[in-house]
């Protein structure tokens, strides 16, 4: 392996999808405003000019061309990567991903494969209120046949993209808008991560939080301030959602008797949930000392305004709250 | 020479609208320079087709169900400078969300104007709704949905002309075609017709009309209207158009547009060609004119300034409105 660089989460995304491209010519990426323009956030910047038009296509306005033509090329083989401009949107092309994309495999007696990715940004903080700030992730978790991934660092994002790309099966993959312009460190050699391994972000004792996105980065500051009063939090990323892996979680719950578990979607009906069932269902059960806590988002549309807008999803102080709370029994 | 011109006052409105959306428009993208309005999206070059449609309705009777660049249509449906200063300020007091939306979704209530959606097309379903609720009613009020020529990709759109035409419903589908889905271009986005001839599949007129002239698109609007509220059916217009900014404020769209083609659309600007025109017939004068630009300087200055001196929103407004309060099941 190289000596790896450090690079933008929008870098390592236009990476994988650049040496998923070399390597493989049946991949091709179709999207909105993906090809001139280099869409909207910056990710495909490029790509046209290296690829050609037929490699990456921009398309119409339609959700449903987008994802259903994707599935289209997909059966034929093909490994397209469409690229839906805001998570938002993605309702528009919900019929194609959940009834068709997802169970096609299974309703065809396993003569198809369906071996796509859809890439979109998600989650607030830029100010575009309740239409194009949403965290629709457990929608896609709770659809047999589909998998989820939700990077949360540069490095995950492109390993798990170029896993994405290679698996045979539709991938759901959930960026996240306020990453794009976080750094890390990268290797610049094609590699992939598995889909269903979570990784274990900063080791501690008493405390284990459970983050996705962006909350991960937002866990790792609070962890930083936390621990200069001595509260040492474990902080574990599922990475992909689905499948989704509970070892890690399960052994640092068992290890620090509390659980916190922290997501920008609402709360009601979150992914959060599905944790919480899965720890409550598990070894750590026994060893747990405090109810499970969550902290998402409030069950409330995002609004414009940018003070209200953070207030509506968890923030660093508000994990730091949080988390001291439960560790000290305050809750 | 055109056969009929509007009355003197009527002519006169029209400048006025369309040179206070501009100014707006200007003020807003000085506001996102200044990080006062973090989102900015223009209706620059688009005002003449907007106007023209506007005025043509029966202002407070018949239905907006705008799109998000139908600022200059808001004005001449009767909103305000002082109702788009607090829409991209955020203020609790804006009329079109009480500070929740982002700027672009206009509507007020006691104008008939209904929010249009960020998710592109989904507006003009709603608009055959109120449309057939009117009709359901006994009422012959007239629903106009504006939608840029990028919605017409979208399943949506299609959806609401075929059943709109299935009954005859009392709608205009006001396209204002400006070449571009963000950095889409046309070729790309809606094939190789025009957006007018679409029509013929569903059954109902399409009417291509050139958008830079406001008097051709007041008449055509004006007839449209007279035809679909005697029972005509719904009706589809296209305005020819150009956005002469960015898509919004964070938008760079010298990525995708040469220069020299933004540079001879600014010198088709609807606006100057109308004024010009209005006085090349002597229908304004000099004098005329400033007292307009005048009043319309003084109007988004104190729209600004009141807009600016409301106090931010409290947290309270979080929760308000997520659900209706009064009648459960």
């Amino acid at each position: 392996m190289s000596e790896p660089r450090e690079i933008t989460y929008a870098q390592a995304v236009r990476e994988a999808l650049r040496q998923a491209m070399q390597r493989d010519p049946q991949v091709f990426l179709l999207g909105e405003d993906i090809g001139v323009y280099g869409g909207a956030f910056g990710v495909t910047d490029g790509l046209l000019d290296e690829f050609g038009s037929e490699r990456v296509r921009d398309t119409p306005l339609s959700e449903a061309v987008i994802a259903g033509t994707a599935i289209g090329a997909a059966v034929t083989g093909m490994r397209p990567v469409a690229e839906i401009q805001f998570m938002d949107f993605i309702t528009l092309a919900m019929e194609q991903l959940v009834l068709q994309a997802a169970k096609m495999r299974y309703m065809f007696g396993g003569k198809a494969r369906v071996p796509m990715v859809l890439r979109t940004p998600a989650g607030s903080g830029t100010g575009a209120a309740a239409q194009h700030s949403e965290s629709l992730e457990a929608w896609f978790v709770h659809v047999p046949g589909l998998k989820v991934v939700m990077p949360s660092t540069p490095y995950d994002a492109k390993g798990l993209l170029l896993a994405a790309i290679a698996d045979d099966n539709p991938v759901i993959f959930i960026e996240h808008k306020l990453l794009y312009k976080t750094k890390g460190f990268v290797p610049e050699e094609y590699y992939t991560l598995p889909l269903a391994t979570s990784e274990i972000k900063r080791k501690g004792k008493d405390l284990t939080l459970i983050a996705t996105s962006v909350l991960v980065a937002r866990a790792l500051e609070a962890a930083t301030q936390l621990a200069q009063e001595g509260i040492e939090i474990e902080i574990i990323d599922p990475r992909t959602l689905k499948p989704l892996d509970t070892a890690a979680m399960i052994q640092s719950v068992c290890k620090t008797g509390k659980a916190l578990v922290v997501h920008e979607a609402p709360m009601t009906g979150g992914f959060g949930g599905e944790i919480v069932a899965q720890l409550c269902a598990s070894e750590a059960f026994d060893f747990l000392d405090a109810p499970i806590r969550r902290l998402a988002g409030l069950d409330v549309p995002i609004p414009y305004n940018r003070e209200l807008e953070k207030r509506a999803v968890p923030q660093v102080a508000d994990i730091v709250r949080e988390a001291r709370a439960l560790v000290r029994g305050e809750y | 020479m055109r056969e009929k011109i509007p009355p003197l006052e009527t002519l006169h409105q029209m400048y006025y609208y369309m040179a206070l959306s501009r100014a707006i428009d200007t003020r807003l993208w000085q506001l996102g320079r200044q990080g006062k309005a973090h989102f900015v999206i223009t209706p620059a070059g688009h005002e003449a087709a907007q106007v023209g449609a506007a005025m043509a309705l029966r202002q407070g009777y018949d239905y907006f169900v705008p799109y998000y660049r139908d600022m200059t249509m808001c004005l001449a449906a009767g909103m305000t400078a002082r109702d788009m200063l607090l829409h991209v300020r955020g203020a609790p007091e804006d009329p079109s969300s009480g500070g929740r939306q982002m700027f672009g979704h206009f509507s007020r209530r006691d104008l008939n104007i209904v929010s249009g959606s960020s998710s592109v097309g989904s507006q003009m379903l709603h608009a055959v709704g109120l449309a057939l609720a009117f009709r359901n009613r006994g009422e012959d009020r007239v629903t106009l949905t504006g939608f840029g020529e990028g919605a017409t990709s979208e399943g949506d759109w299609h959806e609401a002309m075929n059943f709109a035409a299935i009954h005859q419903l009392r709608v205009i589908f006001f396209c204002e075609n400006n070449g571009y889905a963000i950095s889409v271009p046309a070729h790309l986005e809606i094939g190789r017709v025009g957006v007018a001839d679409k029509a013929a599949a569903y059954g109902m007129p399409g009417i291509r009309v050139d958008g830079n002239d406001i008097l051709a698109v007041y008449e055509t609007v004006s007839a449209a209207h007279a035809q679909t509220r005697a029972g005509g059916g719904p009706i589809l217009i296209e305005a020819m158009t150009y956005r002469l900014l960015p898509h919004s404020n964070a938008d760079d769209d010298s990525k995708y547009r040469a220069s020299e083609e933004v540079q001879a659309a600014r010198a088709r600007d609807p606006i100057t060609q109308f004024s010009t025109w209005l006085k090349d017939q002597q229908l304004m004068s000099d004098a005329e004119q400033q007292t307009m630009d005048a009043r319309i300087t003084q109007e988004v200055d104190a729209a600004t300034e009141y807009a600016y001196s409301r106090p931010e929103p409290t947290e309270e407004l979080l929760y308000q409105h997520v659900y209706a309060p009064g009648r459960t099941a």
